[in-house]
């Protein structure tokens, strides 16, 4: 159940594709529902155009809180597996953000987990967007 | 009586406003997040503002000792 924060860029599809390939033990055979969210930068936010973002993250709260929801999303779903990946520092329009990938026997559990996964980080996970558009810097408000 | 700091952290707008991401607070006369605040800033405590202590979220009259680490946040949008 990993979960990774970094400032390089990633290719989703290419992580969960070489994670249950580097876990067959945990995976291979069993799953029969893989659920993948994905959240991107779009380049138009609260009506204006946004050229580029900066996330700020609190190093270590953020791991620790992943964490947390990652072993409640286990306690309440009977799930196999779960892929959290995170970007900080400067991003451009189009990129990944965000990776939740949950793998289970049957689709119900890797659905419902997928959503509580990136719905309480999206709450809770310590990450703060601020967006470049032509009117300056903002901060987003949440949403 | 030395005892160990109390340090502060800033995020995100709080810090640009305050200028500042991080403070060191003797701990003598603190016993709550709100007396870190106060010590620590100027300013009232800014609306719908986040606090962890520990890196757990906590209220204004979430107890502090010294060696904390207590931070200040806006509302988070990660995701």
């Amino acid at each position: 159940m990993p979960i990774r924060i970094q400032k390089e860029a990633f290719d989703p599809w290419q992580e969960v594709a070489a994670y249950g390939a580097a876990h067959p033990d945990r995976l291979d055979g069993r799953t029969g529902a893989t659920v993948v969210f994905v959240g991107s930068m779009r380049d138009f936010n609260a009506g204006e155009a946004v050229s580029a973002m900066t996330l700020e993250h609190y190093p270590g709260m953020t791991e620790r809180h992943l964490e947390k929801i990652t072993a409640e999303a286990r306690s309440r779903w009977p799930i196999l597996d779960s892929l959290i990946i995170h970007r900080y520092g400067p991003l451009v329009p189009s990129d990944p953000i965000v990776l939740v990938a949950v793998w289970s026997e049957h689709r119900d559990a890797a659905f419902s987990a997928c959503r509580y996964l990136i719905d309480e980080l999206k709450t809770r996970a310590p990450f703060w967007k601020q967006e470049a558009t032509t009117a300056g810097a903002r901060w987003v408000k949440p949403g | 009586m030395q005892t160990t700091p109390i340090t502060v952290r800033y995020f995100a707008s709080i810090r640009e406003q305050l200028g500042r991401g991080e403070d060191r607070l003797e701990a003598a006369g603190i016993a709550s997040v709100a007396d870190v605040w106060r010590q620590a800033t100027a300013a009232p405590l800014p609306a719908n503002t986040l606090i962890a202590v520990n890196q757990e979220y906590a209220r204004p009259d979430t107890a502090v000792r010294p060696g904390d680490e207590v931070a200040f946040f806006p509302p988070v949008t990660g995701g």
